[in-house]
């Protein structure tokens, strides 16, 4: 390894414009798989309303690094953090063994690598967190059901069919209702884990305009292993490298003039 | 095959042509295994076969002495009278009642623990709990029956006084405590099936444990779950020591499970015990009730290896 991947550069202290508020902030975050060190002192600031894309190499720690911020490492035994991961306005580590995993998971929502939708309906997939949140008040339901699918740009295409199984649904049309699913509890903070890996052109196109759209309203955090999405679709790009942030910074600065050389390498092709 | 003359290479042009030819001793060795294997599968196939041959060929002889319609609507079962009826109603009613009693021990309890032992037993707890139910599993069925006979019905009978020594209700329970393992190793199997990505999808939502594991594994896992109540049910319709010695071998048409009443299978015990002639319409008669249990399994298999089928293609 080169010493220059060895030294962790300090994150830039960005002047931020008034209307920049932080939706959640990593400090010095470290995170184990039992004995394996997956995470290396990570700060990173997410901005609220805006996009933030992990980019590098597999195996980097990304998807480590956005599980982290829902928990999600809480399911396995022998997974350890450290450090913080802030929440705001609350101020509060939401990594802090006092705070209840589900609470969290309650106000920042998933959407998986490959769609993952359960083995219900369409309208009780996008139901489903209202009904573990004990919501069952029909109208409601229906209500919020209907949202949701607008906004994952479904409505149209299942409003028909809202009681067929979702398994009869396309893989780009089950992303999109996993991210409905996603939606219909107002969630502050939607996680994306390579959401486009295992979908065609057309629907990765529908997805990115879809989390474009979605900047409006809700913070996002998306894992992506291709460049071109993450300079299309982001504001903010951090890059990783062997468990560690090697530059974080506003997408173009990343993509036009990365201040590191390993990340232009990494931009550039060269590397990775 | 080539008909255009191409040069060739010269390696090609000295090679002997036979190499690649089957080789003789390897092909009568491949040969003579193959067979071997093939007799071991067909003694298996065969025993099913003269089985079932046997069944309907005794039967056929039954049926001849007895009518279907009096078979089938008879109530009353008494091949031992000077005036014998057969009517299988009571057999298979006693048949009915000592399952569904053991069902309604078995379903409950075995989901119950595959739910536990799949969503939320660690690692060790685990394995330490699935040799007790293999060893469950494994006890022979008289040990059942005795337990039945000589621990449980005492215990019911301090409950309910009047309980009669052979009774369906005792029989029933202990048979579906010994069913339990049956139903709780498939279903647990099924779901543990059902990928990681879906139960974090669920949690990702703020789902409980609980939630994750009664909404959404346990209907991913439900065509698995349904074909370990089939292959229960299968078990208790052919449980035969645990009725035989406990529930009272008196054919007896009643769905009240406090009553002592035989089964198809305990009748077959009985007969087999030795009481009627040879070649008699009573012997022959048991071929009658074995044919009943044989398509009533068999229609549960049938179902049951469909629907595990459909549950493996689900992902
Ligand atoms: N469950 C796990 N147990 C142990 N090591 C893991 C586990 N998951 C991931 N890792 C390791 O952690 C590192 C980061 O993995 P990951 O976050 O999945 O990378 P990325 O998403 O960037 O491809 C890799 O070295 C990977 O092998
Ligand atoms: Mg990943």
């Amino acid at each position: 390894m080169s010493a220059v991947l060895k030294t962790a550069l300090p994150v830039r202290e960005s002047p931020a414009p008034e209307s920049l508020a932080l939706k959640a902030e990593a400090k010095g975050l470290d995170f184990y798989y039992g004995a394996f060190k997956a995470l290396k002192n990570l700060h990173m600031p997410v901005y609220e309303k805006k996009v933030t894309a992990l980019i590098g190499p597999s195996g980097c720690g990304k998807s480590t690094f956005l599980r982290s911020f829902n928990r999600m490492h809480d399911l396995y035994p022998g997974n350890r953090y450290q450090g913080e991961i802030r929440m705001y306005p609350d101020n509060v580590n939401i990594l802090a063994p006092d705070v209840d995993p589900i609470e969290v998971r309650m106000r920042i929502s998933m959407v998986f690598q490959k769609p993952n939708p359960f083995p219900k309906t369409i309208y009780e997939n996008v139901a489903y967190g209202m009904r573990v949140r004990n919501i069952n008040r029909k109208s409601t339901v229906d209500e919020k059901v209907e949202k949701a699918l607008r906004e994952a740009a479904l409505w149209m295409e299942v409003k028909d069919r809202l009681h067929d199984l979702a398994f009869n649904l396309s893989g780009g049309q089950q992303q999109r209702l996993c991210i409905a699913r996603a939606l219909a509890t107002d969630p502050e903070m939607l996680l994306f884990d390579e959401p486009t890996s295992a979908l065609d052109p057309i629907a990765t196109a529908s997805i990115e305009e879809l989390v474009d759209e979605l900047r409006q309203r809700v913070t996002i955090l998306i894992v992506t292993h291709n460049m071109q999405q993450a300079a299309r679709i982001s504001d903010y790009t951090a890059y990783m490298y062997l468990g560690e942030i090697i530059e974080f910074g506003e997408t173009d600065q990343i993509f036009i003039k990365p201040r590191n050389k390993q990340t232009e390498d990494y931009i550039t092709g060269r590397f990775g | 095959m080539a008909t255009v003359d191409l040069p060739r290479p010269a390696a090609m042009a000295i090679a002997d042509p036979d190499r690649l030819k089957h080789k003789f001793s390897r092909n009568i060795k491949e040969r003579i295994i193959e067979m071997i294997l093939f007799l071991a599968a067909l003694v298996s196939v065969a025993t099913t076969l003269g089985i079932v041959f046997i069944l309907f060929y005794e039967s056929l002889a039954f049926f001849r002495h007895v009518p279907l319609v009096d078979f089938f609507t008879d109530t009353m079962w008494t091949p031992l009278f000077s005036e014998p009826r057969y009517g299988i109603a009571p057999l298979l009613m006693g048949t009915l009642v000592t399952s569904a009693v053991a069902l309604c021990v078995a379903i409950p309890v075995g989901t119950v623990i595959a739910i536990y032992l799949s969503e939320f037993a660690p690692f060790s707890v685990r394995e330490a709990a699935k040799p007790f139910l293999e060893l469950l599993g494994g006890v022979p069925t008289i040990v059942y029956g005795y337990f039945a006979l000589v621990f449980v019905t005492p215990l019911l009978q301090k409950v309910f006084p009047g309980l009669p020594g052979f009774n369906m209700l005792s029989a029933g329970l202990v048979m579906g405590v010994m069913i339990i393992p049956y139903i709780s190793s498939v279903a647990e199997d099924a779901m543990r099936a059902v990928p990681m990505s879906l139960r974090e999808g669920s949690y990702a939502m703020g789902a409980t444990r609980f939630q994750t594991a009664t909404r959404v594994v346990t209907p991913a896992a439900i065509s698995g779950i349904a074909a370990a109540y089939i292959l229960g049910i299968s078990r208790a319709v052919g449980e035969t020591m645990i009725v035989a010695v406990a529930a009272g071998m008196q054919p007896n048409f009643t769905i009240n499970p406090a009553e002592p009443a035989s089964t198809i299978t305990a009748y077959i015990v009985q007969v087999a015990l030795g009481d009627l002639p040879h070649g008699s319409v009573g012997y022959q008669s048991i071929f009658a009730a074995g044919l009943m249990l044989f398509l009533l399994t068999l229609v549960f298999n049938i179902l049951g290896h469909w629907m595990r089928r459909k549950y493996r293609e689900a992902y």
